[in-house]
């Protein structure tokens, strides 16, 4: 009872920091969405993403500039060069706090909250 | 083409003049004598006559982006062509040109082999180049300076003399810091104050990168985080012209005797330094416009006289 609780709490805390970047998107599906990160105007939305261990989280690029994902730390591989579009995912087992930007825009800087 | 001519003989004059020159940005030929600037207009009959006694003269061109097909240009290859015949075909051919940054959109093999076809198709003379963020994507520039570069030195940047001046190449778009602007590095700048520790304080320099290596607006990452080191190994020359690209518009400042100017793309414009969410391909220009927006610059050198002379050419 108490893990299923917390466990809805941080589904909702999840939910809530991308739900702005959900809402246009939503649809009904068998599979459960997965977290989502937007690439838009040069910055990651949301710039913070808290997320259960063992989610995977998709990035999308929708800026007509390519971005690449990259760890700061080196703690998951670098995404490819991403053109209009183009998505990304990783899946994140270990709890941590792992922050990541563009290689070629450095001032992109977000952080993936693993819970 | 625009055209203008100004009294820039007083220090306020011709803060005054750059402060017009970055709004206006187009079609002035620039005389440097000592670190001042003087402007003379292209077709009013004093460009003829400005530099009649120049050595040589190169053009700068910059952010092709080969490979980058949405609006305002469809056509990044066939503008890079008009762009490459208008250097190519100044009144007296460039001994030389060089290409600052961003070759390609993705630093894909079939761009870089485009970027090549057509700079050899356009009979250009020998091309020199610095790498952009862009042609960097996924390799660290490994494919980049296989085709393109110096190979002079391992990281890639380089210098050379051509009649009388100095010029480096340097490389300010790899290991970049999260949070961080354009990055020159430790290795570099070392190897930077090597470089010039020999050549006299008056040898004309020109030092050219693909991002601005002064910090012009931090926010969009037009800027380089260790650039201030490099100044101070330029600050003691009379005559320091350093020529960037990246920001796709034609941007200058005056620090002693640095003067520092970023120029047009040959594929799309960006907007003006915090107009707008990002810096993004400028796409609400008028229809018709896009080539007002491109183009090339010419500098030429005037042996003796210490001065380099810039002229802005948009392609309409």
């Amino acid at each position: 009872m108490r893990m299923g609780m917390m466990a809805s709490a941080l589904a909702l805390a999840w939910m809530a920091s991308v739900s702005n970047a959900m809402a246009a998107k939503a649809t009904p599906s068998a599979s459960v969405p997965g977290p989502r990160v937007e690439i838009q105007n040069f910055a990651f939305m949301p710039k913070t993403l808290m997320v259960p261990a063992g989610s995977k989280v998709i990035w999308t690029n929708l800026d007509e500039e390519p971005h690449i994902v990259v760890s700061a730390g080196g703690n998951f591989p670098n995404s490819p060069g991403l053109d209009t579009n183009d998505s990304y995912s990783f899946t994140f087992v270990k709890p941590g706090t792992y922050t990541y930007y563009c290689s070629i825009h450095p001032m992109m800087v977000g952080t993936i909250v693993v819970q | 083409m625009d055209h203008s001519s100004n009294d820039t003989e007083s220090p306020e004059g011709r803060r005054g003049f750059l402060r017009c020159m970055a709004m206006a940005g187009a079609g002035t030929l620039w005389l440097m004598k000592g670190g001042v600037l003087q402007a003379h207009g292209l077709a009013d009959g004093n460009a003829g006559t400005a530099a009649p006694d120049a050595t040589f003269s190169f053009v700068q061109v910059s952010d092709s982006h080969i490979g980058f097909h949405k609006e305002p240009n469809m056509d990044v290859a066939g503008s890079f062509r008009d762009c490459l015949a208008r250097a190519t075909h100044q009144r007296s051919r460039p001994d030389f040109i060089l290409h600052t940054g961003d070759l390609t959109h993705l630093s894909r093999p079939e761009e870089f082999d485009t970027v090549a076809q057509l700079v050899r198709d356009s009979g250009a003379p020998h091309t020199l180049y610095v790498p952009g963020e862009h042609d960097v994507i996924g390799d660290n520039g490994a494919e980049f300076f296989k085709r393109f570069g110096e190979k002079q030195a391992d990281g890639g940047w380089y210098s050379f003399d051509h009649r009388g001046v100095h010029f480096v190449g340097l490389i300010n778009v790899l290991n970049l810091k999260a949070g961080g602007l354009g990055f020159l590095g430790p290795d570099q700048l070392a190897w930077l104050k090597k470089d010039l520790a020999s050549l006299s304080a008056s040898t004309p320099l020109v030092v050219f990168a693909h991002m601005p290596l002064w910090n012009l607006y931090e926010s969009w990452g037009w800027g380089t985080d260790d650039s201030a080191e490099a100044m101070t190994y330029l600050k003691r020359f009379g005559s320091v012209t350093v020529l960037n690209g990246h920001v796709h518009q034609v941007q200058q400042k005056v620090e002693g005797t640095v003067t520092f100017h970023t120029a047009r793309s040959t594929a799309y414009p960006q907007p003006a330094p915090g107009v707008g969410p990002g810096p993004g391909p400028l796409k609400d220009i008028v229809a018709g416009s896009l080539k007002h927006y491109l183009g090339v610059r010419e500098v030429r050198h005037v042996r003796g006289a210490q001065t380099l002379a810039i002229a802005e050419e948009a392609l309409a």
